[in-house]
C-alpha cells in the first residue's frame, strides 16, 4: 500500500515544489491510501518529467541548503554575524556543535555566553525553520513509512534509478518528500512487474513487522542517547549494492556518513565492513568516499543520495579475511573491476577467473543445464568474445566439486596477484607536464606512464603527504646514498582532484601501514588545512576484531540466485527503512551549528599534509590525557564527541574564526611559505590532581603565570605545519586519573589549541580497550597526525568530532555533553598578533606578562557515569568526576599564518625522564627548511599528585628547568592541562 | 595465469643454430675475431644441456646465413605462460627473424601476440627480448638502446597480468647482459655501477622482495634458472674461466664457457666467484666450486662499440618456456 502512494506524492510534488513543503507532506500522509490506485499511471509521466525536474531540482536544492548553511549573513547582516559566520568556518565542528547544543538546551548556557549564541542562534533559526517544518512532516511520513517498508529482496533493477534519482532530488528540494520518495522505487517495480505485486504487498507486510523491528534495534543501538529531536527531516538514499542490487534506506537528513553505511553492512549482514565504504558522485561525476565521521549532506552537496557501496580497501590477502560473505562482496568487487576494465587481466586470467566466477554462482557445470549460452549473462571481461567464453566453459567443467566458497576463494588467489588488484588510479602529470597516473595501493604509491610503473613510493619511504592547491606533494625519505629527504610534486588536474588523492592515500597509509588510526579528535582541528584523517579501523586492527567474530557463517546468496529469484519474482525490492525520528534526531543536533559553517568548505584548505615518517612519531600522542586513568577513560568513552564535552565559548568560537577568517586570505594568497629558524620550546604539564583539589582555576591561573614568565616571542614562523606536528605528544608514561597540561605552544592559533585540549576529554573508548595493542601504534600514527599541517581549516563542518571510530556513536553522549557544556568554562584568547581578534570574558583569566601571548583556557567538567553506560569496560572504575581545564599562553607569532612548506624533517627523538611526581617527556623535532634548520622542542611534563604537591612550584620548576637546558630557544607556547577529580557534589 | 607456478618451471626450449655468417657484422665487423666452431661447439653444449640434463623439449631452429644475428633468439619473442609476443628488435635487418620463431611458437600454440604495425599505435616501438627480465611476479624492461618506451607499453599492454617496470640500462648493453633470474626469486647482477643503478631502480620499482646474488662481472650474471621437469633445479652458468675476473680480454678476444651446473635447492651458486649474497639482512661471502666443463668457447670482443653484446649469452640462445 505505502508503495502506491509514493508515486502519487511524486507526482503532485513535482509541480508545487518546495515553498509548500509541509502542505505537502501532509497531503501526502492523509493521501498515501489511495495513492495505490495512481501510481500505475504514474510511471509513464514521471519518467519524463524527469529531465526538467532534475535542472528544476538542482537549483531549488541550493536554495534551502544555501539558507540552511551557514550563510550566516544573508539575514542579520551586522557584521559582527558576519564575523561569526566566518568564524564559524574556522572552528572545529565540535565547537560549532557545541554552540547547537546549547541552543537547545539555553538553561545551559551560561549567561556570560548568551550573546554570542543568538547571534548564532539567529542564523541557526533561519535554518532551521523551513526544516522543521519539513521536520514535522518528515516525521509524521515516517511514522507512516514504518508501516510502508517494503522490502526484502535487494534486487532493483537499474532501469529503476534514473526514478530514483529523480526522486531523490526532490526530496533535496523539498526536503520532505519522503514519504513518497520511499515509495518511489516500489512504484517502478509495479510498472516493470505489476502482476507479481498482490503477493509481494503481503510479503511485505509481514516483513516490514520485522524489519522494522531490526531497524529499530539498530538504531537504538547506534543513536541510543539521542532522541531529543522529534523534528527530523528524513531522506532516502539509495544504495547500489555490489550485485547490482539497490537498497533504499532512510536516514535523517543529517546524519552522518556511518549511520548510512552500517545500515547497509546490516542489511548485507556484513561484519567485516572495514574493507568496504560508500562512494557517491560529486558535482564533477567523480567518485568520491563518503566520509563516515560527516553528515552525508555536506559531502554530496547538491549531488544526489545516490551511492555506491564497494571495497574501498582492497585486502591484500583475501584469504585472511574471517568470513565468506566478505569474501563473496570482495568478488563482486573485482568482477566489476575487471568487466569494467580498472584491472586489466589477461585473457588467461579472464577465463581462469570468469570460470571459478561460474562455478560459485552455478555450481559444477552441467551439460544438460549449460548450455553455451548459459554464460550469456556474466560478464569476464571488457570485450567478451566468443572465444573467451568456450575459454571459460572449459575451465568451468574442471572445477567440478567446488564449493562456491572455494571457488571465490580460488578466485581471489588469483586475482590478488594481478598488478593492478587494489591500485587506486588517478590520473596526473609530473613535474615536467608528462601525464603520469598515481596508484594508491596497500603498499605505497605507484607512479605509471601509460601501463608502465615508472616509480614506486612504498609507505615507509614516504615522510609526508600533502596537497596544495591542485598540486599533490609527497616526501620521501633519503636513501641510504642521499643526505636529504626530497619532495615529489604532481600536477592534478584540480584542487579536488588533488584533495582526493590525498586522501585516499591517507585513508590507504593509515590502514595498511598503521596499527591504529590517528585519533583525529586530538589533532588540532583548526590548524590550517585539512584535519580529515582515516577514522575507521585499520586493517590490523580489523583483523583482529574479525577473529573474534563467532557467528555461524552467515547464509547469503550468490548473484546467480538472485538472478533466479528474480525471474521468479521480477520485482526488485526496495527496502525503505523508517528511522523513527526521535532516534536518528540526536544525529540531527549538530546540524545547524555545522551548517554555519558549510561554506567554509568551499574554502578549503590549500595544503594539507600529513607526517608519516615513523621517526618523528615516536613516543607521541596527541594529547596526552589519552593514556589517562581508567576513569578519565571512561568518562571519555562516555563521550565519544570530544568537541561537545568541551564546548569552548560559543562567543569566543565565532571570534576566533573570524581572526581566522581575516587572516585566511592571506595565507591563502601566499603561495611562497616563509621559510624561518624556529626554536620553540614547548612545555607541557600534565598535572594529576585527586580529587580533593577543587579549585581548579587558581591552579590554572599560577601555572599560567609561571607559563608567562618562561614564555618568550616565538619567532614567527610563516609555517605553523612544522610545528602543529610537534604538538601532539606521547602519551605520557604515567596514568593520572586527572591531568593538567600546560602546552607551549608556537602556534598561533588557538583553535588548534582548544583542540588540543578537546582530546583528554575526549577520549574514545577505543583507546581503552585497545590500549594494550594499540598502544605502540598509536604512538607513530598520533604523532602523524600531529604532524600535519593544514593550512587552512578546511572542512570546519567536517566535525572531526564524533569520534570518527566505528565504536563511539556520536549521539550517545550528547546528554552528558550538554551538561558538561553548561559548566564548561570558554577558552579565551588572548591573542598578540593583530590578526586576532582579543577577547577575553572571563576575568579568571589570567593575562600573559607580555601582550602576544594568546591563552586558552578550557575547562571541561564530565561525568564518569556517562561514561559507564556506554562503556561496561571500565566497571572498575572508581566513579569520580573530572574536571579539565586547559590554558594556552601562546607567544605572538610575528607571522600569524604559515602557508609554507612544514620543511624537512631531519630529525626526531623522544625522551623521557622520571621524578617523584613529575614525568618529563621531551619531544625534539629538527627540520629543515629552505636550507635552516629548526629545532623544536616540546616537553610535556605531567605533574601527578594529590592536592598537598605545589603544582605551581612543580611547573615553575620544570619550566625554569627547560630554561635552562635550552638556553638558546625561546618559550613559544605553554599549555596547562589540569585535570582534577571533583567531588561528587560538584557535579 | 599470474603465476601460478614458481617461476622458473619450463618445458620446452627454443634455440637457433649459429649460422655460417656468425660474426659477420655489416657494421663493424672487423673488429672482431669471431671463432665460428667454439660458437657452435657452446650452442652445442646448451642444447645437449637443456635436452639430457635438464630434460627439456628442445626445439631447434635451423640458421639462415642471412640472418647472422639470429641465434639470439631471445630477442625475438617474449613468453609468459601461453602468451608470446614477437618483439620488434631495433636493428631493421633483424626483423626478418621473426618469422621462423612466429611459425614455431604457433606451432607450440602459443598465442602469439605481434608488436602492431610500424605505422600504428606501436609506431617506433623496439622492444627486445634481452632487455626483458621477468622474475615470475613481475617485468621489467631495460630502457637501452635496442628497447624503448613505447616497446615497454606494447609488453604491459600484452601481459596485463604483470606490472611492468622500466629500469635504466646504462651503456649499450641489455638488461640481461647484467643480470638474470637465479632462482624463484633471487636475481643475480653484476656488481658494475652500471648495474648497481639499474639494480637500485628495480628494488624501488618492485613491490616483492628478491634475494640479490651480486657477481663481480657482467658476463657472470648471465645465468639461466630452470626448474626443470624432474623438480630438480638447475642454473646455466658461465664457466670460471670467463668470468674470472675481469681479464681483461679486450683485443684479444676472450672465451666464453658454459657450464652446466646442477643444484638442488641449495642456492644458486657461481663459479669460482665470490660475490655477495644478501639474505635476510644478513651478508655473506660465498665461494662455489662449480664443475666446469670447459665445452665451448667463441671468441668475440667486447670492447667494439657496436658489438658490445656479441658474446655469446646464454641467456640470448635459448626461448625457455611453460607449455601444458
Amino acid at each position: 500500500m505505502t508503495t502506491e502512494v509514493g508515486s502519487e506524492t511524486d507526482v503532485k510534488k513535482e509541480p508545487e515544489k518546495v515553498p509548500e513543503v509541509q502542505q505537502q507532506t501532509e497531503s501526502q500522509q492523509t493521501d498515501q491510501p489511495d495513492k495505490a490506485a495512481d501510481s500505475a499511471d504514474q510511471p509513464s509521466s514521471a519518467s519524463a518529467d524527469q529531465p526538467q525536474e532534475e535542472s528544476q531540482s538542482a537549483e531549488a536544492k541550493s536554495d534551502p541548503e544555501e539558507s540552511a548553511s551557514p550563510e550566516p549573513s544573508s539575514p542579520p547582516a551586522a557584521g559582527g554575524q558576519k564575523k561569526d559566520k566566518g568564524i564559524s568556518r574556522f572552528l572545529p565542528p565540535w565547537l560549532k556543535r557545541q554552540k547547537s547544543l546549547s541552543q537547545d538546551k539555553p538553561e545551559s548556557t551560561a549567561p556570560a555566553k548568551q550573546e554570542s549564541v543568538e547571534a548564532v542562534k539567529e542564523e541557526h533559526e533561519e535554518a532551521s525553520q523551513p526544516k522543521e517544518e519539513t521536520d514535522g512532516g518528515g516525521a509524521a511520513t515516517a511514522s507512516t513509512e514504518q508501516t510502508e517498508e517494503v522490502k526484502e529482496v535487494k534486487e532493483v533493477r537499474e532501469e529503476s534509478r534514473a526514478e530514483e534519482v529523480q526522486v531523490e532530488e526532490k526530496e533535496k528540494e523539498e526536503e520532505k518528500s519522503i514519504g513518497s520518495a520511499d515509495t518511489q522505487p516500489v512504484r517502478e517495480e509495479k510498472e516493470g512487474e505489476s502482476e507479481v505485486k498482490e503477493s509481494e504487498e503481503q510479503k511485505e507486510q509481514e516483513e516490514e513487522k520485522t524489519e522494522e523491528e531490526q531497524v529499530i534495534q539498530q538504531e537504538t543501538s547506534v543513536l541510543s542517547a539521542l532522541k531529543l529531536n522529534k523534528k527530523m527531516k528524513m531522506v532516502v538514499c539509495h544504495v547500489t549494492l555490489l550485485d547490482g542490487s539497490q537498497f533504499s534506506c532512510e536516514v535523517e537528513k543529517r546524519a552522518k556518513g556511518q549511520y548510512l553505511f552500517f545500515q547497509v553492512c546490516e542489511h548485507l549482514n556484513l561484519m567485516e565492513k572495514d574493507y568496504f565504504g560508500l562512494n557517491f558522485k560529486d558535482n564533477a561525476e567523480q567518485r568520491c568516499w563518503l566520509d563516515p565521521t560527516k553528515e552525508i549532506k555536506r559531502q554530496i552537496r547538491n549531488s544526489q543520495w545516490q551511492f555506491g557501496f564497494s571495497v574501498k580497501f582492497y585486502p591484500p590477502d583475501p584469504s585472511q579475511l574471517t568470513e565468506d560473505i566478505t569474501r563473496y562482496l570482495l568478488c563482486l568487487q573485482l568482477r566489476q573491476d575487471i568487466a569494467s576494465g580498472r584491472l586489466p587481466c589477461s585473457f588467461v586470467t579472464h577465463a581462469l577467473l570468469g570460470s571459478y566466477t561460474l562455478q560459485a554462482e552455478l555450481g559444477d557445470h552441467d551439460p544438460e543445464e549449460h548450455r553455451l549460452d548459459y554464460i550469456s549473462d556474466f560478464q569476464f571481461a571488457p570485450n567478451q568474445t566468443k572465444e573467451l567464453e568456450e575459454k571459460v566453459v572449459e575451465l568451468h567443467k574442471s572445477h567440478r566439486g567446488m564449493t562456491p566458497a572455494q571457488a571465490d576463494a580460488q578466485f581471489l588467489e588469483n586475482a590478488k596477484k594481478l598488478s593492478m588488484y587494489g591500485v587506486d588510479l588517478h590520473h596526473a602529470k609530473d613535474s615536467e607536464g608528462v601525464d603520469i597516473m598515481l596508484g594508491v595501493c596497500s603498499n605505497g604509491l605507484l607512479i605509471y606512464k601509460d601501463r608502465l610503473r615508472i616509480n614506486r613510493f612504498a609507505w615507509p619511504k614516504i615522510l609526508k603527504i600533502s596537497y596544495k592547491r591542485s598540486n599533490f606533494y609527497i616526501k620521501i625519505r633519503p636513501g641510504e646514498a642521499e643526505q636529504f629527504e626530497s619532495t615529489v610534486g604532481f600536477k592534478l588536474p584540480n584542487h579536488r582532484a588533488a584533495k582526493r588523492v590525498w586522501k585516499v592515500c591517507v585513508e590507504h597509509h593509515t590502514f595498511f601501514r598503521l596499527v591504529s588510526p590517528e585519533q583525529p579528535t586530538k589533532t588540532k582541528f583548526l590548524t590550517l588545512g585539512s584535519k580529515f584523517r582515516y577514522s575507521g579501523r585499520t586493517q590490523a586492527q580489523t583483523r583482529q576484531a574479525s577473529s573474534l567474530i563467532d557467528r555461524p557463517a552467515p547464509y547469503f546468496q550468490r548473484t546467480s540466485s538472485k538472478r533466479i529469484s528474480r525471474s521468479l519474482d521480477g520485482a526488485p525490492v526496495v527496502n525503505v527503512s523508517d528511522y523513527s525520528q526521535a532516534l536518528t534526531a540526536g544525529a540531527g543536533e549538530n546540524g545547524p551549528s555545522l551548517e554555519l559553517n558549510s561554506d567554509s568548505k568551499s574554502l578549503e584548505e590549500e595544503l594539507t599534509s600529513l607526517f608519516l615518517s615513523k621517526a618523528c612519531f615516536s613516543g607521541l600522542s596527541g594529547s596526552c590525557n589519552i593514556t589517562a586513568a581508567p576513569a578519565e577513560a571512561s568518562k571519555d568513552s562516555a563521550q565519544p564527541e570530544v568537541p561537545q564535552q568541551t564546548p569552548p565559548r560559543p562567543g569566543t568560537d565565532s571570534r576566533d574564526a573570524s581572526k581566522n577568517a581575516e587572516v585566511k586570505p592571506e595565507v591563502n594568497g601566499q603561495p611562497e611559505v616563509i621559510e624561518v629558524v624556529e626554536e620553540t620550546v614547548v612545555i607541557e604539564e600534565v598535572v594529576k590532581a585527586k580529587p580533593k583539589s577543587p579549585a581548579p582555576e587558581a591552579t590554572v591561573t599560577v601555572n599560567a603565570e609561571h607559563a608567562a614568565d618562561v614564555k618568550e616571542e616565538r619567532s614567527l614562523s610563516s609555517d605553523s605545519e612544522s610545528e602543529e606536528e610537534a604538538e601532539y605528544h606521547a602519551q605520557p608514561p604515567s596514568t593520572s586519573v586527572s591531568t593538567q597540561l600546560i602546552k607551549e605552544e608556537p602556534e598561533e592559533e588557538q583553535e588548534a589549541e582548544l583542540t588540543q585540549q578537546a582530546p583528554p576529554s575526549a577520549i574514545e573508548p577505543q583507546p581503552i580497550t585497545e590500549a594494550a595493542e594499540a598502544a605502540p601504534a598509536a604512538e607513530e600514527e598520533k604523532p602523524t597526525v600531529q604532524l600535519e599541517e593544514d593550512v587552512h581549516a578546511d572542512e570546519p563542518s567536517v566535525t572531526p568530532d564524533e569520534a570518527p571510530n566505528g565504536h563511539a556513536h556520536p549521539d550517545e553522549a550528547t546528554p552528558t555533553l550538554n551538561a558538561a557544556a553548561a559548566e564548561e568554562e570558554e577558552p579565551h584568547i588572548v591573542n598578540g598578533s593583530a590578526s586576532r581578534v582579543e577577547t577575553e570574558h572571563l576575568p579568571q583569566v589570567i593575562c600573559c606578562s607580555e601582550p602576544p601571548v594568546v591563552k586558552t583556557e578550557m575547562v571541561t567538567i564530565s561525568d564518569t557515569f556517562a561514561a559507564q553506560k556506554t562503556e561496561i569496560s571500565t566497571k572498575e572504575v572508581p566513579i569520580v568526576h573530572t574536571e579539565t581545564k586547559t590554558i594556552t599562553y601562546e607567544a605572538a607569532q610575528l607571522d600569524g599564518n604559515g602557508d609554507g612548506e612544514p620543511g624537512v624533517l631531519m630529525t626526531a627523538q623522544t625522551i623521557t625522564s622520571e621524578s617523584l611526581c613529575t614525568t618529563t617527556t621531551t619531544h625534539i623535532t629538527k627540520t629543515l627548511k629552505g636550507g635552516l634548520s629548526e629545532t623544536r622542542i616540546e616537553k610535556r611534563i605531567v605533574i601527578t599528585g594529590d592536592s598537598d604537591i605545589d603544582h605551581d612550584q612543580a611547573l615553575a620548576q620544570a619550566i625554569k628547568e627547560a630554561k635552562e637546558q635550552h638556553p638558546d630557544m625561546s618559550v613559544t607556547r605553554v599549555v596547562v592541562h589540569k585535570e582534577t577529580e571533583l567531588a561528587e557534589e560538584d557535579d | 595465469m599470474a603465476n601460478i607456478y614458481p617461476y622458473g618451471c619450463f618445458t620446452h626450449a627454443v634455440v637457433r643454430s649459429i649460422p655460417e655468417s656468425f660474426g659477420k657484422l655489416a657494421e663493424g665487423g672487423e673488429g672482431f675475431e669471431t671463432d665460428l666452431a667454439k660458437a657452435q661447439r657452446q650452442m652445442g653444449v646448451l642444447t645437449g644441456a637443456l635436452r639430457q640434463k635438464v630434460g627439456l623439449q628442445l626445439i631447434e631452429i635451423p640458421a639462415v646465413s642471412e640472418l647472422p644475428e639470429s641465434w639470439r633468439i631471445e630477442d625475438i619473442a617474449v613468453i609468459q605462460g601461453d602468451t608470446a609476443l614477437i618483439t620488434r628488435p631495433f636493428k631493421q635487418q633483424r626483423r626478418a627473424e621473426a618469422e621462423a620463431v612466429r611459425r614455431v611458437l604457433n606451432e607450440l600454440k602459443l598465442t602469439v601476440v605481434e608488436m602492431g604495425d610500424e605505422e600504428g599505435g606501436s609506431g617506433g616501438a623496439t622492444l627486445e627480448g634481452s632487455d626483458v627480465l621477468f622474475t615470475g611476479k613481475e617485468f621489467f624492461v631495460g630502457i637501452s638502446k635496442h628497447t624503448n618506451h613505447r616497446g615497454a607499453e606494447v609488453l604491459a599492454d600484452t601481459f596485463k597480468d604483470f606490472a611492468v617496470s622500466t629500469v635504466p640500462v646504462c651503456g649499450g648493453s641489455r638488461l640481461k647482459n647484467i643480470c638474470s633470474m637465479g632462482g624463484p626469486d633471487t636475481i643475480i647482477i653484476s656488481s658494475g655501477d652500471g648495474a648497481k643503478k639499474t639494480l637500485r631502480v628495480m628494488e624501488q620499482l618492485t613491490d616483492h622482495h628478491y634475494e640479490i646474488l651480486s657477481v663481480p662481472e657482467d658476463v657472470a650474471a648471465n645465468c639461466i634458472y630452470i626448474r626443470g621437469p624432474s623438480r630438480a633445479d638447475y642454473l646455466l652458468h658461465p664457466t670460471a674461466e670467463e668470468c674470472p675476473n675481469s681479464v681483461p680480454v679486450s683485443n684479444r678476444g676472450w672465451s666464453v664457457h658454459i657450464v652446466l651446473y646442477e643444484r638442488n635447492c641449495a642456492l644458486p651458486s657461481q663459479c669460482d666467484l665470490s660475490g655477495e649474497k644478501h639474505a635476510a639482512g644478513i651478508n655473506f661471502n660465498y665461494t662455489n666450486e662449480c664443475c666446469d666443463t670447459d665445452l665451448c668457447n667463441t671468441a668475440a670482443t667486447i670492447s667494439s662499440p657496436c658489438w658490445t653484446g656479441a658474446v655469446l649469452s646464454l641467456c640470448s640462445l635459448a626461448l625457455l618456456l611453460q607449455l601444458g
